[in-house]
């Protein structure tokens, strides 16, 4: 046998949220869909990037009335703003899309053969064709090996393998199987073999993969709550500078009117400053950068989730997910694996460690449950002993685990029928039952290292055997709940995050409580029914917190739906993909952590680029104001602290700078800023030196290189 | 000791005395305004008033109080200033002009005090003491009080009760203006300042000529136009004039009054929201831009290249010399940094850069320390702007002190940050495009821009300070700087209290490691950066064209 239980500990390797990077190839693909987006119909929900419109559009009147190269250049530059933010928007929209074709190809249209009154015990149902799309709830389908899935439902009866590859990426297939917890199928994914009865769950045109076409391609994409305040605030921005520009041009007549000596220039004449600058310093201030990037930053951040696999219901639920304080996590298969392992050989009475080893091997060997397989893997690892396969022992006959019996173990006869060795391993009570039945004794330390090894949690398993008729107890194996590698490391990370987290287990408190401990989770809830996990969660929202968790069966029901952000694997019941707010199409529990972590990460970028972009502004009066007003009073010269090269070039440099930034910045928007989790404090000095103080200083080194190069064009200089 | 050396002693005096009045005063407010049981002079007042002092008030209905407060003082103050002539003590003066009625009126009831008219031949002594003193007690008092409802707001929680207004107006007019303005007039008498009903006496001068010096009661008046940042000054030269400000000492009380309360007001904030470290930090925000301030008129009114400046060592046109240019200073960044508006030296004449400052300073939006009452509500909404950009930035849905700030909340703040910048630029923009308008300006070019700028700025803010220069007694200015002075106080004040009722409905969640510390120097170092940028940057194109366009070589 290969395939050793140990490859599943390496399950939590830590993955940190990161994004792909952006394909130049992917901005021209894009272009086209940045240019349809100009439509002000669409673009007025950007206010923002509306107005950078509208001046656009004035701006052209302007150079087409007054042709100089400056007017065309600022024009140019002001249009290929609004294109540049589009362009972040269509290249975020186009990741989804490319996802979206994916799925339209599996949603094909298949006819099903529906039951006429299905009954759980019916024998021959009568059957007829109906086009997949004329189900309704509560009908019943069946599906043949080789047949499509006409709908999203539950198994009501049978067992099949069904190729779920459509949805989930994932090519082995996936058994599904009516009443527990693996019952949910999906619409437009394969049955490989047998035959199950589904009944359908979802309302035409409903059906998981239209709500997951519709979701990466953000179709009907509703804006999150923190983004409807920071628009807000943007809006609130763009008229307060809006105001100052507008307001602005009596002031500079009059003090042109008061200096009339002073030269007329390109940005300032006895009429005020001029059309083509004010539209120019009213971009340069409102916030663009922020306001250019801020959809696709929404968008890339559900596409994040989507190329983990993970479906976000509602934008809302991601959002969510960055505010969670307390995070319920089933111990089991989330932060133990799946099952219990050998962890440790107790010998008794000056047995051997290796000969307890070898028997304990040997009587495993026929044990083909996730325990038994622990058990040979353990006894390979910690004493070399080579793994032996059933066959290469002759003469062997196995004694398989039955729940009768409680123990598994092998007869070894040698050849010729010689001296006869039994070997038995199981629960302590059936070993020493046994022993005492073949004559021998059984140790009271046998007793105390039982009992030991229940009250730190543990499962005790003794292992006996009978040698030419005496029999006596080797030792005890100590199986127990193995806390996957790298678990504790990710806890402490969390509570850095100020995040707390709670194991729920249907355990005993007393090894709830080891377990707790040994994966370094803040608390535990033993012996969890699902309604103890519906009130812990409504307790921790009375206390104002915020709850995520992730559940599967039916019974999760009730409590992903009350959860803020309820993530439902998609191995459960159709009940509880319903009830959540997220689907884990890979039925990951654990992550649930990456998804708080891209919850944060898209805060953060909204939050650092709009620092960035508000920084950017003191940059941008120090080129434009001196371009405007030294002319009529000169001592204004001395902010030009840039030296750039005349008033037009310093103006069109400040555009241009704060046109390019939008595209320099689109990786990021879409990659989302680095997030490593660390306290607010932390988080904060970071990206506050990083985009505080780099905004305030980019734009001075930025303008001033734009400048040196535009200062060579004729009719600029 | 030379007069560098005492402008220094004046600063650090102050600030040491200011950081040792910050706590008893602060518990003492708390006090005062959380007391459980009423007194029984405050239920006899609140019989008289008929108010139940237990009832709560929602927003909606502590607003409406506010408002219907300040309208009954608005039209009460401006019936007294057209009956004037009628009335006992009126000094024989007229019955004051209708649109300098209704300026004052708003102005006073605005805790603006900003004065188109001279006092001492305007205004009767009972105009001044039973209109104009009074309505300096109570606005300032109702500036407290909405400051008291927005930290309701936040300490409270799942309520929509926000606290009784007419309560609140009692006892901080009864228990801390009344008092300590009472004291300080004492003192104030004391020092030299003036008490009395007299009509005035006819002095023969030194130059043989006859000059009318009018009595009045000028202490009672001064203390709480400090006290309360109200400003407006008993006599057209306001502190600079040797009965309201007779001695170096007394200036220093004065400018010891106006910092006084908005100074310690975060104390009270901080009781009222259970920590004390966040009313540090809003004290130190408030501090940074406070002393940067003071520094910089100091320094630029001390520095300057000009032919006189050099000769004696510092700017001193249009300062008193009893009080010296750098006390003068500090006087004009403390009117400014508060709403107060008192001047004891004349702006319009201070050195460009000099003249900058204070005008910067209320274009802060007086938050650093700012009115009483309107200071700390000021800065609380430049927090909960700075807690939303650097609450995205740690990665949670914005919260400052246990509330989300959502939607609601920003549009709140956004509206009220809004709205001075509006009808300064708005009011200054048209004043400039008016010819008739400019007219009113003493000096022409960027310093008569200044003027014009500056008195919109005054007028918005509520501060009350005139750069002089400006002939501001016209119809239209009158009536423009009413309306900026009208609505820069009560929109703001209005959108603070639905703010208020928006933090007190919700739930309040609980601190974790991931919260954003708001009482740490980061956060104090990002507000100064956020009030700062926001704020100032939006005048930046304006003051260009004014003090820049003078002040830099």
């Amino acid at each position: 046998m290969s395939a050793p239980a140990v490859e599943n500990q390496a399950a939590v390797a830590p993955r940190r949220t990161q994004g792909g990077l952006l394909d130049p190839k992917q901005l021209w693909r894009s272009t086209p869909d940045a240019l349809r987006k100009l439509n002000p119909y669409t673009l007025w929900r950007n206010p923002v990037m509306f107005i950078v419109e509208v001046g656009s559009v004035f701006t052209t009147v302007l150079a087409i009335a007054h042709s100089t190269v400056f007017s065309w250049l600022i024009t140019v530059w002001l249009w290929l703003t609004v294109i540049f933010a589009n362009l972040a928007e269509a290249v975020a929209e186009g990741r989804g899309k490319a996802q979206a074709a994916a799925l339209r190809r599996a949603k094909t249209d298949t006819m099903a053969r529906r039951l006429l009154d299905w009954r759980p015990d019916a024998r021959e149902p009568r059957e007829e064709l109906v086009p997949g799309p004329q189900l309704r709830q509560g009908d019943h389908v069946v599906v043949e090996a080789g047949q499509v899935i006409p709908g999203d439902g539950d198994v009501v009866e049978g067992i099949a393998s069904v190729d779920e590859s459509a949805i989930t990426g994932e090519s082995a297939p996936v058994i599904r199987e009516s009443g527990g917890d693996r019952s949910a199928v999906t619409g437009g994914t394969k049955v490989l073999s047998d035959r199950i009865v589904v009944e359908i769950t979802q309302k035409p045109g409903e059906s998981f993969i239209d709500r997951m076409i519709a979701l990466v391609e953000g179709a009907n994409r509703q804006k999150t709550p923190n983004e409807i305040a920071l628009n807000i605030l943007l809006a609130a921005l763009t008229f307060v500078f809006l105001l100052a520009v507008a307001t602005l041009q009596p002031l500079a007549i009059f003090s042109k009117g008061v200096q009339a000596f002073a030269p007329n220039t390109q940005a300032l004449d006895s009429h005020g400053i001029t059309g083509i600058v004010l539209v120019s310093l009213v971009v340069c201030l409102i916030p663009t950068t922020i306001g250019a990037l801020l959809s696709a930053i929404g968008i890339a951040g559900l596409d994040r989730l989507v190329q983990r696999n993970v479906l976000a219901l509602s934008g809302r639920a991601v959002e969510a997910a960055g505010d969670v304080d307390t995070l319920l996590l089933d111990k089991t298969g989330t932060i133990t694996l799946g099952n219990r392992q050998a962890s440790e050989f107790i010998p008794v009475d000056a047995v051997p460690a290796r000969e307890l080893a070898d028997a304990a091997q040997l009587s495993s060997l026929a044990d083909q449950t996730p325990e038994g397989r622990s058990v040979v893997v353990f006894a390979k690892t910690e004493y070399g002993l080579r793994e032996r396969s059933p066959g290469e022992l002759q003469h062997a006959q196995w004694v398989p685990f039955t729940a009768q019996t409680r123990m598994s173990g092998v007869d070894l006869s040698e050849e010729g029928g010689g001296s006869n060795r039994q070997l038995r391993k199981g629960a302590a009570t059936a070993v020493a039952e046994w022993v005492r039945s073949q004559g021998g004794t059984v140790p009271d330390q046998i007793g105390d290292i039982v009992d030991g090894i229940s009250a730190v949690g543990g499962t005790p398993l003794v292992v006996g055997e009978t040698v030419a008729g005496t029999a006596r107890v080797l030792g005890v194996i100590h199986l127990k709940d193995v806390v996957k590698q790298g678990m504790r490391q990710r806890f402490d990370e969390m509570r850095r995050m100020g995040i707390r987290t709670v194991m729920i287990t249907g355990d005993n408190p007393l090894t709830a409580r080891a377990i707790a401990e040994e994966a370094g989770v803040d608390d535990f809830l033993a012996e969890a029914r699902p309604e103890d996990k519906l009130a812990l969660i409504k307790k921790e929202q009375e206390g104002g917190k915020l709850v995520a968790m992730t559940g599967d069966g039916t019974n999760d029901a009730p409590a992903l739906a009350q959860a803020d952000v309820g993530v439902a694997m998609n191995t459960g019941t159709s009940a509880a993909k319903e009830a959540g707010n997220m689907v884990d199409l890979d039925s990951d529990p654990t992550k649930l952590i990456e998804i708080v972590e891209i919850g944060k990460q898209l805060l953060i970028t909204r939050g650092a680029l709009t620092t960035f972009s508000i920084a950017n502004d003191i940059a941008k009066y120090f080129a434009i104001i001196p371009a405007m007003f030294a002319a009529i009073y000169p001592g204004l010269d001395t902010l030009n602290i840039m030296r750039l090269h005349s008033p037009t070039s310093a103006i069109l440099s400040a555009v241009i700078f704060n046109a390019i930034i939008i595209v320099l910045l689109i990786p990021l928007a879409l990659r989302g800023v680095r997030y490593r989790p660390s306290s607010a404090s932390g988080l904060l000095r970071r990206n506050l030196w990083i985009f505080g103080l780099g905004g305030i200083v980019a734009p001075f080194a930025g303008i001033k290189i734009i400048d040196l190069i535009i200062q060579f064009i004729p009719g600029i200089a | 000791m030379s007069d560098l050396t005492a402008g220094i002693l004046f600063i650090v005096s102050m600030f040491v005395v200011l950081a040792l009045v910050y706590v008893p005063l602060g518990d003492y407010m708390y006090r005062v305004v959380n007391r459980e049981r009423h007194l029984r002079v405050e239920r006899g007042i609140y019989k008289l008033i008929g108010v139940n002092p237990s009832g709560e008030q929602s927003w909606r209905a502590y607003a409406r109080s506010v408002l219907a407060f300040s309208l009954i003082s608005l039209l009460f103050l401006y019936l007294f200033q057209r009956v004037q002539n009628g009335l006992w003590l009126s000094l024989g003066f007229p019955a004051v002009a209708p649109d300098l009625s209704w300026n004052t009126a708003v102005s006073f009831v605005a805790n603006t005090n900003w004065q188109a008219y001279s006092g001492e031949s305007t205004m009767g002594h009972l105009v001044q003491m039973a209109g104009l003193a009074v309505q300096n007690f109570v606005s300032a008092a109702v500036g407290i009080s909405v400051a008291m409802a927005l930290i309701r707001g936040f300490s409270r929680k799942l309520t929509d009760q926000l606290g009784n207004f007419w309560v609140d107006l009692v006892r901080i007019t009864l228990w801390i203006l009344l008092p300590i303005a009472f004291i300080s007039a004492i003192v104030l008498i004391a020092g030299g300042v003036v008490q009395n009903l007299s009509a005035g006496t006819d002095v023969q001068t030194i130059a043989g000529s006859t000059q009318h010096v009018t009595g009045g009661p000028v202490a009672s008046q001064e203390a709480i136009k400090e006290l309360g940042t109200n400003g407006g000054g008993f006599y057209n030269a306001n502190s600079a004039h040797p009965f309201e400000n007779p001695a170096s000492w007394t200036n220093w009380l004065e400018v010891f009054l106006i910092l006084l309360i908005p100074f310690s007001l975060p104390r009270t904030f901080g009781r009222m929201v259970g920590s004390n470290k966040q009313g540090y930090a809003l004290l130190s925000a408030m501090a940074i831009m406070a002393i940067a301030s003071v520094v910089l008129v100091n320094a630029f009114q001390g520095i300057h290249h000009g032919t006189v400046p050099m000769a004696v060592g510092a700017a001193t046109e249009g300062t008193e010399s009893r009080l010296g240019v750098y006390n003068s200073a500090t006087f004009a960044s403390a009117t400014t940094l508060t709403s107060t508006g008192a001047v004891n030296s004349f702006h319009d004449s201070y050195t460009a850069l000099g003249g900058a400052i204070p005008l910067a300073s209320m274009m802060l939006g007086e938050v650093a320390p700012g009115g009483v009452g309107s200071g700390l509500y000021g800065i609380l909404i430049l927090a909960i702007i700075t807690v939303f950009v650097a609450g995205l930035m740690v990665g949670r849905s914005p919260e400052y002190l246990g509330k989300k700030i959502g939607a609601r909340e920003v549009k709140l703040a956004s509206l009220y940050i809004l709205t001075t910048p509006t009808l300064v630029l708005f009011g200054t923009g048209l004043a400039m495009a008016l010819g008739g308008e400019r007219a009113s300006m003493l000096n022409t070019g960027a310093h008569g821009l200044s003027e014009v700028l500056y008195a919109f700025t005054s007028g918005a803010n509520n501060n009350g300070s005139a750069f002089a220069g400006l002939s501001a007694n016209t119809v239209w200015y009158n009536t423009a700087i009413g309306l900026a002075m009208l609505l820069g106080r009560f929109l703001p004040i209005v959108f603070v209290l639905g703010l208020a009722g928006s933090l007190a409905r919700q739930k309040l969640v609980p601190e974790s490691d991931g919260t954003l510390r708001t009482y740490q120097p980061l956060f104090v170092g990002m507000l100064v950066g956020v009030t700062l940028i926001v704020v100032l940057l939006t005048y930046l194109p304006a003051l260009a064209l004014g003090p820049l366009a003078e002040g830099v070589h």
